[in-house]
């Protein structure tokens, strides 16, 4: 029996762009950012990086992934070395970078990561599950890459690690220009970081729009088994009942300006 | 009665070197007492490095305390001779799904833990049927847990606990490693288990919104217990749960950025429908007049 993971895909991502995707459980994410970085390969189709098929003869794939760094799941159970420094030191040297230029990229990564330096002659597994996560973030980021794509990079996480992780995430798309693809399962970070989401659906490519476009569809994300943030259904709520909100809206920050614009307008008519 | 009754506890982890010299001493509790209510359902909340597992731990004899006492249904966990019957009393879920399942069949995984115990063979069938009726997978019982959701292999997990009828069932943050979906279904089935059974359930989570229906909610931080309360007593103390890097759940968190921007909302909202029945009346004020 033959079965498509993806079927008939297309879309482009542009410089810069900062990109959620979501889809239920088996709809085919991990296949697809697998083959952004050529580590699989489609059956038919072809994947473009800057312009370049990276299934064409003479296509440098090792290169390829050094600039679309992959950060799966659970990444810190990747982490093998005998401490924290050597093992962000792997993927550069791994790229042919001498000893030195390996260090000096490790150290930019982990400073980039937010891991404090006191950790980074550590072993890994001394590490707490949030610190170890940034280690194995950093490894990804000494490759310097142009795009950075996050598989599911808070699951397991406490609130702390979680906030951390994203802002982190954030402040490399916005301080450094890195491309950002994030799946993650939740509605809110999506809603809150994500310039475009990209929802997938057994296999096909459902939606690629802004959040506020996408959320608009709710009834049928709920059919693919996701959802709206919960502020969307809450702007849902006060919209059935009467009240001329924008339903759109994903974030909290987005919510309370929206109510309190209603709030103050209807104060002065008092 | 008192299921759980913690009294005076204190943990440390010790590390020692490769001369067996202690290295450095961590106090993971203490003077810890808390005491849980049988029948109840209490959720525990706090970072990592806050205590909440090593007290797990000590629910059912896998850590033993280093000062004062741990009583689970009247019986110390210092008494090795007891061990077995508080491992029948308090039973365990972790966090990882794929750790937790032994054998190759769901429902032989399931009985697992009453034949351990040296159940009758009829009686496991029995509690077999009946755990897997409780968690909603009768229809996965003969089938490979490999093939099973994170979710599924959670309430397998959750159901080779309570074929062994335990009292109480402690949940090392169960749902951490599932996706939303697998998140709601194993939720769905420990409130079923608490309400149906009046299983005692001792949830441990990082997501708030498992923890607004509980009965009581307790926040730890540093080894001890810093709050407990109703839930809407805790979400109640929005600042205090920021300052220990915890959030509050989503309606909480907007009424009370409204409350602070100077809207008349009262505390303690909880949910999406008590947030919406509070403000619709304040921003549907201005319209009447406009109406008339």
């Amino acid at each position: 029996m033959e079965s498509y993971a993806l079927r008939d895909i297309s879309f482009e991502i542009q410089d810069g762009e900062f990109i959620g995707l979501i889809g239920h459980t088996g709809s085919g994410k991990s296949t697809l950012i697998q083959h952004l970085n050529g580590l699989m390969r489609p059956s038919s189709g072809t994947v473009y990086f800057n312009g370049e098929d990276i299934f064409g003869a003479g296509y440098d794939l090792r290169a390829l992934r050094g600039k679309v760094g992959l950060v799966f799941q659970y990444p810190e159970y990747q982490l093998f070395e005998t401490d924290v420094l050597a093992d962000v030191k792997y993927g550069p040297k791994n790229m042919g970078l001498s000893d030195q230029e390996a260090e000096e990229r490790a150290k930019e990564a982990l400073a980039l990561s937010g891991l404090s330096e006191d950790f980074w002659t550590r072993s890994p597994f001394e590490l707490s599950g949030g610190q170890k996560r940034r280690a194995a973030i950093a490894g990804v980021l000494a490759m310097e890459p142009q795009v950075l794509i996050l598989d599911e990079p808070t699951a397991g996480l406490d609130p702390r690690g979680r906030d951390e992780i994203l802002e982190t995430v954030s402040q490399l798309h916005k301080s450094r220009h890195v491309t950002i693809i994030l799946v993650s399962h939740s509605m809110e970070d999506i809603a809150r970081y994500a310039d475009r989401i990209l929802v997938l659906n057994e296999g096909n490519l459902q939606y690629f729009d802004t959040p506020k476009r996408v959320f608009k569809y709710y009834r049928e994300l709920e059919k693919m088994g996701l959802s709206a943030p919960q502020i969307t259904y809450l702007m849902h709520g006060l919209r059935d009942e009467g009240i001329d909100v924008d339903t759109s809206i994903g974030t909290i920050e987005e919510a309370r300006e929206e109510i309190l614009r209603i709030y103050e307008k209807n104060r002065i008519k008092d | 009665m008192k299921i759980i009754d913690a009294a005076h506890v204190f943990f440390d982890y010790v590390r020692r070197d490769e001369n067996d010299n202690i290295e450095e001493v961590s106090h993971a509790l203490s003077d810890l007492s808390l005491s849980i209510e049988e029948g109840s359902f209490v959720c525990i909340l706090g970072h990592n490095g806050s205590g909440k597992s090593t007290f797990a731990k000590l629910l059912n004899g896998l850590n033993l305390p280093k000062e004062g006492t741990v009583l689970i249904a009247g019986m110390d966990t210092r008494e090795e001779e007891k061990l077995l019957k508080i491992r029948e009393t308090a039973g365990m879920v972790f966090q990882n799904p794929d750790n937790q399942i032994i054998a190759n069949v769901v429902e032989e995984d399931v009985g697992f833990g009453p034949e351990n115990i040296g159940v009758p063979t009829e009686e496991i069938w029995r509690r077999v049927d009946a755990s897997l009726a409780a968690v909603g997978m009768q229809a996965y019982r003969m089938k490979s847990p490999n093939r099973l959701s994170g979710g599924q292999k959670q309430r397998v997990a959750i159901a080779g606990v309570m074929a062994m009828k335990p009292a109480c069932i402690i949940l090392d943050e169960p749902t951490a490693m599932l996706d939303p979906n697998g998140r709601k279904d194993v939720m769905a089935t420990v409130h079923e288990l608490n309400r149906k059974e009046g299983m005692t359930i001792v949830h441990i989570t990082h997501y708030m919104e498992e923890a607004v229906e509980a009965d009581r909610v307790i926040v730890m931080d540093g080894g001890h217990v810093v709050m407990d309360g109703t839930p809407r007593e805790v979400f109640s103390r929005v600042e205090e749960l920021r300052a220990l890097s915890l959030c509050v759940p989503q309606a909480t968190e907007l009424a009370y950025e409204l409350r602070q921007a100077g809207m008349p909302l009262r505390e303690g909202i909880l949910t999406r429908e008590e947030l919406i029945e509070e403000l619709v009346p304040l921003l549907r004020r201005g319209r009447v007049k406009e109406d008339a």
